[in-house]
């Protein structure tokens, strides 16, 4: 604000709309191509999907830092404000990495599971309780 | 008496007097600096939410369409996805900007100005609330999501639906495709006929199976996969995309709710007169507007994570 006079910052509030609002439209119409609603057949395409997640995510985040630089302020504020804000946000790009994998590790373990459930077992022939064969014994 | 307040005024002056609350550290109020460490903390909440939606969303061998759950809106819209939200969206996005005009009125001293695009932004608010309500009265009513119960559920598989007497039909479908599981209407005389679930008795049938709780479950022939030639019958979608959906967007919800309420006691304050006399600006507007612009920032990310993954 401070150094911006009262018409000119009344102009750039009207840039900030139209700004998001096209950054947000632009974001829902990748969304919808890359899922096919646009193009039929284009969800089939393994690449685009995440080609468009990537590219929606980054307009997220351009959209988080507009609103946090002009509309809170953050960019006329001194700058040791800024750091203690953004510098410990940034922990989180650590915790994403590390969910994201341990969720994937979840899934990968379910199936695990699930496969070993599946598996039929011959049951042991011969006498029941006692074992001839000690080899079953080794690990 | 005199010489203590003295010696103290000095002591101040000498060392960084930030410690003793005479200056103020970063430049900033303490008011505006403390509603950015409590936004900074409500970030945290927010992600640690919105990352447990991701890691459990990775943990799931499938998980609903976005763009199939959310593609209704009022007035009999079908078919139409993501429309409502990004209608939302919008509100949310010009109450933002109102908010931007209310803190720059009240810079300039002007009563009149704050009072009216703080009356704009609380419009806004209000509106985002009614959308939502309007989203989850149709989720619980209309489609039965709950917070334990998902009826959005994706095929894993390729297959063909069976009709009454357990033939294939030719309504097939592709791997991952998505389905949401009807309620048997227990009248018969239900609005939704043309989406084909009528009344059902509970219990097996050939061409589904209808549970304790009246939910149909369409049963199909696998075409695809390791499966195929099985009969299979569509089963409910992962459990924990109602229990984090009402969760998140309810606490984000929660978030405007107050944000509504608390810019609607401020614009009493100012319309009253009060803040006009502590001369700083406006500087109360200016805090909730902080609070409120970040309502609006957390909206972007469950709007990401929710709505456009």
């Amino acid at each position: 604000m401070s150094h911006k006079t009262y018409e000119e910052s009344k102009k750039a509030v009207v840039k900030g709309l139209l700004l998001l609002g096209f950054v947000t439209l632009i974001e829902v119409f990748i969304s919808l191509f890359a899922k096919g609603h646009i193009i039929s057949g284009v969800n089939d395409i393994v690449w685009i999907a995440y080609a468009a997640g990537l590219i929606i995510a980054v307009l997220s985040i351009y959209k988080a830092y507009f609103i946090i630089y002009e509309f809170m302020h953050m960019a006329y504020e001194v700058k040791g404000l800024a750091l203690t804000v953004l510098l410990p946000t940034s922990l989180l790009i650590w915790a994403l990495f590390a969910f994201f994998q341990e969720g994937t590790a979840w899934k990968a373990r379910r199936e695990f599971v699930k496969e070993k459930n599946a598996k039929t077992v011959e049951p042991l022939k011969g006498k029941q309780g006692y074992v001839e064969d000690t080899s079953l014994f080794r690990l | 008496m005199e010489t203590n307040e003295n010696v103290l005024h000095q002591h101040s002056e000498n060392h960084g007097g930030s410690w003793e609350g005479a200056a103020e550290p970063f430049n900033i109020s303490y008011g505006k600096l403390m509603m950015w460490y409590f936004l900074l903390s409500d970030a945290f909440t927010f992600a640690g939410f919105l990352i447990a939606y991701g890691a459990l969303r990775f943990s799931s061998p499938s998980w609903p369409v976005p763009d199939f759950v959310f593609s209704t809106a009022p007035f009999g819209i079908h078919d139409a996805p993501l429309i409502f939200v990004t209608v939302m969206s919008f509100l949310l996005i010009i109450s933002s900007v109102t908010m931007v005009r209310a803190v720059q009125e009240g810079h300039r001293e002007n009563k009149r100005g704050v009072v009216f695009w703080m009356l704009l932004t609380i419009i806004g608010g209000a509106g985002f609330l009614g959308c939502q309500a309007w989203e989850w009265t149709n989720l619980i009513g209309k489609e039965n999501m709950s917070v334990t119960t998902n009826p959005f559920g994706s095929h894993i598989d390729a297959g063909t639906y069976l009709d009454e007497k357990g033939n294939a039909t030719g309504e097939t479908f592709k791997a991952g495709a998505s389905y949401l599981l009807h309620k048997s209407e227990e009248g018969g005389h239900a609005e939704g006929h043309a989406e084909g679930h009528h009344a059902m008795a509970k219990g097996d049938h050939p061409n589904a199976f209808v549970d304790n709780d009246g939910f149909i479950h369409k049963k199909f022939k696998v075409t695809s996969g390791p499966a195929t030639g099985q009969v299979q019958m569509e089963e409910f979608g992962p459990k924990a995309f109602g229990a984090l959906f009402f969760f998140i967007t309810g606490f984000h919800g929660f978030h405007v709710l107050s944000g509504v309420a608390f810019l609607l006691i401020i614009m009493i304050n100012v319309a009253s007169g009060v803040y006009a006399s502590r001369k700083n600006g406006y500087e109360m507007v200016e805090k909730i507007g902080l609070y409120w612009h970040f309502v609006d920032l957390v909206w972007v990310f469950v709007f990401l994570v929710f709505y456009l993954f």
